[in-house]
């Protein structure tokens, strides 16, 4: 049944792959990112108490809810490279990690840049932002820890390690508002039978979420085939890709030179 | 559209300092992480055919010093 997957653990395979989503992830990256955030700024209605404050909420929410998400993916990843020996998994695994970071920094930067004017405080040490910024550390953690070790192959073992135990703080995140008595408030979106949001609000909501996650994935899909070049560098496809990738963009560079001059 | 005017929306009701700040510094740090990412491949495919054109100068100084000897 998972045979189809198995080729995919080849590098090849991989950044075949990674090239043939590239595309759509980038165009449906532009295409949701531009509706969403046109839509959530100027054509969402109002909030009633917040006034337009609120219209943070179309950045803050999605790359909240895509930090996590981001990192379940990065910590399957890593199980994925413990329990079948993928090497192009723990490649993904510190793929994902850069891109997760930045996405938990905007949720911590927006939610701060929100809580000023609504809270009165920039940052406050509450249990969903505390968790939150232990979600960074921990990205930071498996970057670092990687980046610690000359053999990859060790470096992905023990960061995976690492990206598996902070799966814990992920069910914390989430359950914080509810275990804690927290300034943040509670879930907005995630009760999908009952979501306490307006329609006209809810949908560039979830059309920018949509948009952050092909973001990550094309980013992702980048990060993944430079993984790949740089573990792979003396094998024989990986020198001849170079040297065409690189004529090419001469080439074009060379076309846009003579065009500019010919103007 | 629910803002009156362009300058209405610039304002965001008073919040336009949060509110763009919110959404700028986002997209700058997009940005730089996807630019970033693109400079690195580009820098990793030179890096490979620098590494090539090494190992292939190296092979020929040896053949020539072997011949000379």
């Amino acid at each position: 049944m998972w045979k189809w997957l198995h080729p995919y653990a080849k590098t090849e395979r991989a950044y075949q792959l990674c090239l043939t989503l590239q595309p759509w992830f980038w165009a449906g990256a532009l295409l949701c990112l531009s509706i969403g955030t046109v839509w959530g700024l100027a054509f969402a209605p109002q909030d009633y108490q917040q006034g337009d404050s609120f219209r943070i909420i179309y950045i803050h929410v999605p790359s909240a809810i895509l930090s996590m998400g981001t990192y379940v993916a990065m910590a399957i990843a890593a199980l994925v490279g413990m329990v079948w020996q993928w090497r192009t998994a723990y490649m993904s695994m510190i793929a994902m990690a850069p891109i997760g970071a930045v996405m938990t920094f905007i949720a911590l930067f927006t939610g701060a840049a929100w809580g000023k004017p609504m809270w009165g405080a920039w940052w406050v040490w509450d249990a969903r932002l505390t968790s939150e910024l232990i979600l960074l550390f921990l990205y930071m953690g498996v970057i670092a820890l990687y980046g610690a070790f000359e053999d990859k192959q060790q470096a992905g073992k023990a960061a995976g390690v690492m990206a598996l135990v902070g799966v814990v703080n992920i069910p914390i995140i989430h359950y914080s508002v509810e275990w804690w008595n927290t300034l943040h408030q509670g879930a907005t979106i995630s009760k999908f039978d009952n979501p306490s949001i307006a329609p006209e609000m809810l949908w560039p909501l979830l059309i920018n979420l949509l948009g952050f996650a092909f973001f990550i994935g094309a980013v992702t899909t980048v990060r993944l085939r430079n993984e790949i070049v740089l573990r792979e560098m003396h094998r024989p496809w990986v020198q001849t890709l170079a040297k065409q990738q690189l004529a090419n963009t001469q080439q074009k560079r060379a076309a846009n030179q003579n065009m500019t001059e010919g103007n | 559209m629910q803002f009156d005017s362009f300058a209405a929306f610039i304002n965001m009701g008073g919040y336009a300092f949060y509110v763009w700040l919110s959404f700028g510094v986002t997209f700058v740090a997009m940005g730089i992480i996807a630019i970033q990412s693109f400079i690195k491949h580009q820098n990793l495919l030179k890096q490979v055919v620098v590494e090539q054109e090494r190992k292939a100068r190296i092979k020929r100084a040896r053949k020539q010093q072997q011949a000379s000897t």
